[in-house]
């Protein structure tokens, strides 16, 4: 019988500090033994629990892309006892990781549509995922048009800002980066907070455009009016949720929302299945 | 497995009953219920010490047996000099076979209740599973139930078979064991019962005899149809949840209540990865990093626990409740809130 709490062990092969307040670091993990790498099979917008010995673990959304290999990447922000211990961490040093965890983007739906992502703050990491996915050159003639809002607080408080400069430099995607606030004079992209932004860019809904949201719940409240707006069914408003975890398969009972685990049945739930649920997240 | 032909019965003289449990204890680790001051437990029984039957039912239920409280996961090393320091181990379990002596109906049915949780058909969990695999349960049919006992309406009953190995049922001098499963047979086996008897009619009337015992029910026939989001906002929460103080008991003593923390413990340059109950009374239970906590609040924890067995359980499998109706909860809230008053007002709710 397979231990489904057993991590795979993972060196730490690369640390980016990513944003100027030092909270938000990504780290590259490369897998100990070669074949655990084939059996992390994951898709854009899973998770995993990454596993420090003698912290414990926590449920982080995976960064990188299936279509990367020979790595896996998180970007964590420094909260807790965990994610605090992991900020002091060290490259070549030894961590675990189980999953991958959850459902994923509905990509087969997803196929063949325009995808407007919408995202604020340190909640992009799958959004990137998503992104690099799609921009893959294999991958990309299968989505129409892709545009992407994506919101911080600052410029420097954007995540992979090297790959948002190449991405707003190609024609494959379009880009509507924007910052709450800024004194910087060179500033080129769009000042405001991200429902506005969407508000004057996102496509307008229809059967063949679907929305995916990840962000602060401040976020997410404010952009879903925009959105009803724009004329966006509530199946095609993609969210994916968090929640304090710890087993990750749906048993040890702490995440549900209903009868819906969101570890296990989530975390991506469209909003029209949101509607059924209580109101408890 | 269920045995396809009409139950055996066996009688069991009580005056053989020391030598038997003498001969079960050399092929099973034997766990039974023994008396703790003015409760009883079950705990794991020494050589030479017997069961007590002689008992209503134990203050915990006997799901620490399969599901221990504390239970070591994984070892690590966290010398770096050493060779796969940081790596988690497998810790070594003892899985050989063990037999509980006297557990009642309700709560053995309880293990097949939590089995929808840790045995599913995409994910196992290792430690319950093998645990509960190894486990023959013989149990102890209530001739006598108590007050607060609800099973009868709560899918369950006195002499309810589903979830035992084999039904001993105590008949004066004797028991009659009536044998449920090919488990329960290889027990008989190594017990060295078989004095076959015909004792189905006495059987029947014992059993209907206990369940005229049982003098408290639930209603839960409407469960089903009720709509989550009605009943999750149902103004009778408030009301429900306000004297709790959210000590968990319940859910410490529920024999149906699974769910679990995980927490890394270390001593020295060596650790340990724990699993440890844990109860959704308590804030801790939701909190995010972030601070925010979608239970903040005592009414939501409560309510949280009683729609879990009552209506998410009830909807998520389409099999009944998540409670076998053992009254513990009843009879050891410090407060007394009552899951027979709240069920039957879920029930009976109307929008």
């Amino acid at each position: 019988m397979q231990n489904p709490y057993l991590p795979y062990p993972v060196r730490i092969d690369e640390i980016v500090t990513e944003t100027e307040d030092k909270n938000l670091k990504t780290f590259k993990l490369v897998f100990l033994n070669p074949a655990d790498e084939e059996k992390f099979y994951y898709k854009a917008g899973q998770f995993a629990e990454l596993s420090v010995a003698g912290k414990g673990e926590i449920p982080i959304g995976i960064a990188s892309s299936p279509t990367e290999k020979g790595y896996i990447m998180f970007t964590v922000n420094k909260v807790g006892l965990v994610t605090t211990h992991l900020h002091s961490m060290k490259e070549g040093d030894v961590i675990g990781i189980r999953g991958p965890l959850g459902n994923s983007y509905p990509w087969d739906i997803l196929q063949g549509k325009n995808i407007v992502i919408i995202g604020g703050g340190f909640a992009f990491t799958t959004l990137r995922s998503s992104i690099v996915y799609m921009l893959d050159p294999v991958m990309r003639p299968k989505f129409k048009d892709i545009h992407v809002i994506y919101g911080a607080r600052s410029p420097e408080m954007l995540l992979y800002r090297d790959e948002l400069a190449g991405w707003e430099n190609s024609s494959d995607i379009n880009m509507h980066i924007t910052v709450d606030a800024t004194d910087d004079p060179d500033w080129k992209y769009n000042t405001g907070f991200v429902p506005t932004i969407t508000e004057q860019k996102a496509l307008p809904g229809n059967a063949e455009t679907y929305a995916i949201i990840c962000g602060p719940p401040i976020m997410i409240k404010f952009t879903q009016p925009v959105l009803d707006k724009l004329d966006y069914a509530h199946d095609h408003i993609i969210m994916s949720l968090e929640m304090r975890m710890k087993c990750g398969i749906g048993m040890c009972g702490r995440c549900n929302i209903g009868k819906e685990f969101v570890c296990k049945d989530g975390p991506v739930f469209t909003l029209a299945q949101l509607d059924k649920m209580p109101k408890e997240f | 497995m269920n045995l396809g032909y009409t139950m055996k019965v066996v009688r069991i003289d009580k005056k053989n009953w020391v030598g038997d449990i003498e001969n079960l204890s050399r092929s099973y680790r034997l766990f039974g219920p023994v008396k703790d001051d003015n409760f009883h437990r079950f705990e794991e029984l020494d050589k030479d010490k017997l069961p007590d039957l002689d008992y209503f039912n134990t203050r915990l239920s006997p799901k620490s047996i399969v599901y221990p409280q504390s239970e070591t996961m994984f070892e690590y090393c966290l010398d770096e000099r050493k060779k796969d320091h940081h790596v988690m181990k497998e810790a070594s379990k003892d899985y050989s076979q063990r037999a509980v002596i006297g557990i009642r109906p309700c709560d053995a049915a309880a293990f097949l209740l939590v089995k929808r949780n840790f045995d599913t058909p995409e994910c196992k969990d290792p430690y319950w599973v093998k645990a509960y695999e190894a486990t023959t349960f013989v149990g102890l049919a209530c001739n006598n139930p108590h007050s607060a006992c609800f099973c009868t309406t709560a899918g369950c009953g006195p002499f309810h078979e589903d979830g035992l190995d084999i039904l001993l049922i105590d008949a004066g001098n004797h028991y009659f064991a009536k044998i449920i499963t090919s488990k329960g047979e290889n027990l008989l086996k190594a017990a060295g019962w078989d004095t076959k008897v015909d004792a189905g009619k006495e059987i029947e009337s014992m059993k209907q005899n206990a369940e005229t015992g049982i003098t408290s029910f639930i209603a839960t026939n409407k469960l089903k149809d009720k709509i989550t989001a009605d009943l999750f906002d149902a103004p009778f929460w408030e009301d429900m949840a306000f004297a709790c103080i959210n000590c968990g008991t319940c859910t410490y003593a529920c024999p149906t209540c699974w769910c679990f923390d995980i927490q890394d413990e270390v001593h020295g340059c060596s650790g340990t990865r724990m699993r440890n109950w844990d109860s959704c009374m308590y804030p801790l239970f939701t909190l995010h990093g972030s601070g925010y906590n979608p239970r903040n609040t005592g009414m939501q924890r409560v309510r949280q626990r009683f729609m879990h067995k009552l209506k998410y359980y009830v909807d998520k499998y389409d099999n009944g409740i998540q409670c076998v109706g053992c009254g513990r909860c009843v009879s050891l809230c410090p407060v007394n809130i009552d899951i027979r008053k709240i069920c039957n007002t879920m029930n009976s709710y109307e929008k």
